[in-house]
């Protein structure tokens, strides 16, 4: 099973679902590395910078609609991305994305996509897929291949249930109140016979299922 | 006919691909229930058209597809076959070997879609020198 949720992990999930809340607000005021302020309703926290406006080419992200955003409450996480510039995403939908996925080249890439304008023939298979991860981070197989982080989060599921069970075990054993004598087995059955005696639900009820006659349980 | 004879449906797995011409599976452009449908040569007129346009550019070409893919159909392929060649004169093979993979991803669970879609292009690809994500390895993970 892959543990995978680590406590940096589920800060870097918060901080990128807090992060885009944000700037899908300012990502316009955001665009030409100022500092960040971000709007007046924001929660208070610590000075959140703005630190590149670059489309900087981002390495491998989940299939999520939102691509990384993230802004640097901690400086070694990445920079933000400016949403109102074309950007690349890797969806089965979309085959062709707005931008290619590497925008520096080398001077290797460079030479390489000068040949790509003669025949296509006279390219090797290596400089083909070179070509291909020039412009595109995933491959369809790789963008469809399935995770066990359902593993991960059935595992965290059950385990913040179980955790539940056991604080209201101790709760149940230490905080509630003793329960009322009405629940005492006696009383129960003498309340039990009160009620045979008071014929509830004498045709289809309680008093329904007792025969009378015998004095036992139909 | 491929195209109009595979309807990808939302349970995908149990569908039988029908191949008879008689099963049209109209795409009307607008959702009008009356008026005129437009029918599936005509549809494939349509995109073999917009992909031929000889100065077509990278925004048309990634707008065409984009649109193409999103459509509940595999493409014909005369309309990929127009695609590669719009990607051959923007001199962009990283393009061409995407397409080929959304359209084999677009067949979803029917396996014998995608051969066919080869084989019929196979004399294109061939004239082009573009190379099938299997040639290259990049069929699987």
């Amino acid at each position: 099973m892959m543990l995978r949720l680590t406590a940096g992990r589920v800060g870097s999930l918060v901080a990128r679902r807090a992060a885009v809340a944000l700037t899908t607000s300012s990502a316009r005021m955001a665009s030409h590395g100022h500092v960040f302020r971000g709007p007046m309703y924001q929660i208070r926290r610590p000075q959140a910078e703005v630190t590149s406006n670059q489309q900087m080419a981002l390495p491998h992200h989940e299939n999520s609609l939102v691509p990384h955003v993230s802004l640097s409450i901690h400086p070694e996480v990445s920079e933000a991305v400016d949403m109102s510039k074309p950007m690349y995403w890797d969806r089965r939908e979309i085959p062709l994305p707005d931008k290619r996925y590497k925008d520096i080249l080398t001077p290797a890439d460079k030479s390489l996509k000068e040949k790509e304008k003669g025949p296509w023939g006279q390219l090797s298979n290596e400089e083909k897929l070179a070509l291909y991860r020039l412009s595109f981070c995933q491959t369809y197989p790789e963008m469809n291949q399935s995770s066990s982080e359902w593993k991960t989060v059935v595992a965290g599921v059950l385990y913040c249930i179980g955790l539940t069970g056991l604080v209201i075990i101790w709760q149940t054993a230490y905080v509630s109140p003793p329960a009322p004598r009405t629940f005492d087995a006696e009383w129960q059955a003498k309340q039990v016979k009160r009620m045979l005696d008071m014929r509830v639900s004498p045709i289809e009820g309680f008093a329904a299922q007792w025969d009378y006659e015998k004095g036992q349980w139909k | 006919m491929f195209r109009a004879a595979v309807r990808l449906s939302v349970s995908g797995v149990r569908s039988i691909t029908r191949t008879q011409p008689g099963c049209q599976a109209l795409l009307a452009s607008r959702g009008y229930s009356h008026g005129k449908q437009e029918t599936d040569e005509e549809f494939d007129a349509r995109w073999v058209t917009y992909f031929n346009k000889s100065d077509i550019d990278a925004w048309e070409l990634r707008k065409g597809m984009n649109t193409l893919i999103g459509y509940d159909l595999v493409p014909e392929p005369k309309i990929v076959e127009a695609a590669l060649k719009a990607c051959r004169r923007l001199n962009d093979l990283a393009s061409a070997i995407r397409i080929l993979e959304a359209v084999k991803d677009k067949a979803g669970p029917h396996k014998d879609i995608y051969p066919y879609l080869i084989q019929e292009l196979k004399p294109t690809l061939e004239e082009l020198g573009i190379s099938t994500p299997e040639e290259l390895g990049i069929d699987k993970v």
